[in-house]
């Protein structure tokens, strides 16, 4: 399946995949609107360390801990994309506890948030690939 | 085709389940549940009562996860194995023929034998979803809490009513909170966010007499109440797989496969004893990734196929009136402790030989599953490298080869 893959060398550290990733998990169709003045919950962030930067965000693992560890069952594989419902999350953060990627964060409602590849959205691809203008960031197949 | 039988309907259960049609998605499957419900996530009970989730989507798994798992559930109450005719008994009387067996009976409330205990009109354990609406039941916005035990049931129990009862009190033998997951340091901080929140604790004494509504303490204090919540501790249900030959310490005894010393007889979950990683010993492990993770190895070894588990290790992330806490692996008392100190937290990591032995962190948890996996995995961690641990969690610990395997390749 196709994931999103990090080119560390070519990632600027802009952070547009971050302002991207969370205009397109929204559901709103103006980007002000959506992002200006407020605090932003994106699914994928720029780590940054000694002038190197990368995105991280959900490896969409073969075997997922965070699947195996949800204490509410709310996190579940779908087609291959680790899948978190929002309903059923208590928010105790039990996933954020395991991922060894550090890809999971508590959205704005307290109940926890991931990378699902934007195939739920309107973008339909992940957004912060359509949008990092140095392919620091490619969803393909490896 | 394989007659595969598990008893107990919990998260072990479910995972047995799943791992079993991993591997064979033919064989008949049959779980017997003592509890008459839809495989339901225990840990929830403390939200049920909060308003945080409700009984159906608290259910672990969808309405079909039996019909489409083909799983045959029978409600009722397994009394003996008989590994001579490879059939477990029920009450009642009826006989369950099996090729292979799975324990995952989880645990029951441990109670001490209190004087007057039986005068107590109004008391519960803080198990079971029945034992939630019961206690449920009993409160009201005036109602006084005894809670007996601060440890994880005890204070998501009191987290979970504090909205609508009058008054909580919390004992405990122990001299702090949370005393299996927390060192003093980290407990303090969580007992003063407990304590801001309106729960009072006892701690460092018990209940020595109970006489109707009124508790005498060791202390000398008496505390008045309505309702007594009974949540000392727990005992891994073993009493099967002990009649039945299997070794049994805490909990029953189970190899890496997650199977027991006696033939075709395997178990999972809270009532076992596996294997810890980070102590290199066989512990009782209960909690849920634990769960889930031991029966799904355990069904896909009962079908055939090959897993086992080595790496497990004590974690917990558990918070209270949104402070939230992760904590993994070890403390070792010769090892270094770094402690750091914020606004809204503490963290304390305990390093020993070059490793990550385990941590502590209250409020700020972000990208705690990194430092897990230091613990998990046991990683030697570079001199380079062991500013940046202390400092916070990212995969910036890691060499640029490493983390282009995590960020480049299928993981």
């Amino acid at each position: 399946m196709k994931r999103v893959y990090v080119n560390e060398e070519w990632c600027l550290g802009c952070h547009l995949c971050e302002y991207n990733c969370a205009f397109a998990n929204s559901g709103l169709n103006d980007m002000v609107k959506a992002l200006k003045g407020k605090p932003i919950f994106p699914r994928v962030h720029i780590e940054e360390d000694d002038g190197i930067t990368y995105a991280v965000s959900c490896r969409h693992c073969k075997d997922p801990l965070c699947v195996k560890s949800c204490i509410a069952g709310a996190i579940s594989v779908v087609d291959g994309t680790v899948k978190i419902d929002r309903n059923k999350c208590v928010g105790c953060l039990t996933c954020v506890l395991v991922c060894p990627y550090g890809a999971v964060a508590p959205g704005p409602s307290g109940a926890a948030q991931k990378c699902e590849l934007c195939l739920e959205n309107s973008c339909g691809a992940p957004a912060c690939v359509t949008g990092c203008p140095n392919n620091a960031i490619v969803y393909e197949e490896r | 085709m394989a007659e595969y039988v598990i008893v107990g309907n919990g998260t072990a259960a479910a995972g047995c389940i799943e791992g079993i049609r991993s591997t064979d998605p033919k064989g008949n499957i049959t779980v017997i549940s003592a509890e008459e419900h839809h495989v339901y996530s225990r840990p929830l009970i403390s939200y049920l009562l909060e308003g945080k989730t409700d009984l159906e989507r608290m259910k672990y798994r969808p309405d079909d996860f039996y019909e489409r798992n083909n799983v045959k559930l029978i409600f009722g109450k397994a009394e003996k194995i008989d590994t001579k005719n490879q059939k477990v008994a029920l009450a009642g009387g009826k006989k369950i023929v099996y090729d292979k067996v799975c324990l995952c009976t989880g645990s029951s409330p441990f109670v001490p034998p209190f004087e007057g205990l039986d005068t107590v009109k109004k008391k519960f354990p803080f198990m079971t979803l029945d034992d939630a609406l019961a206690l449920e039941k009993a409160l009201t916005p005036k109602s006084r809490v005894l809670i007996v035990g601060a440890g994880l049931i005890g204070l998501k129990c009191a987290e979970g009513i504090a909205e609508r009862v009058g008054s909580i009190t919390v004992c405990d033998l122990a001299d702090r909170v949370l005393s299996s997951i927390l060192d003093a340091e980290c407990a303090a901080y969580m007992q003063r966010e407990l304590e801001a929140h309106g729960v009072s604790f006892l701690l460092g004494d018990t209940a020595v007499r109970f006489d109707k509504n009124k508790a005498y303490m060791k202390s000398g204090a008496e505390v008045g109440f309505d309702v007594l919540v009974l949540a000392v501790g727990v005992r891994a249900e073993t009493g099967l797989a002990k009649d039945a030959g299997c070794t049994v310490n805490r909990g029953i005894v189970i190899d890496t496969k997650m199977q027991t010393d006696v033939k075709d007889i395997y178990a999972a979950g809270d009532c076992a004893e596996g294997y810890d990683s980070s102590i290199g010993a066989n512990r009782v492990l209960a909690i849920l990734p634990n769960a889930y993770i031991q029966g799904h190895c355990a069904g896909v070894n009962m079908a055939g196929g090959s897993a086992d588990q080595k790496d497990a290790i004590p974690m917990n992330s558990i918070g209270f009136f949104g402070l939230h806490c992760a904590t993994a692996g070890s403390y070792p008392a010769d090892g270094e402790v770094c402690e750091e100190r914020t606004e809204g937290g503490i963290k304390r990591l305990y390093f020993k030989g070059g490793r990550l032995a385990g941590y502590m962190l209250i409020g700020d948890v972000a990208r705690a599953g990194i430092y897990t996996s230091l613990v998990r995995e046991q990683t030697v961690i570079d001199e380079e490298y062991i500013d940046k641990v202390k400092k916070f969690p990212s995969l910036a610990i890691f060499s640029s080869d490493i983390r282009r395997k995590k960020l480049g390749g299928v993981v």
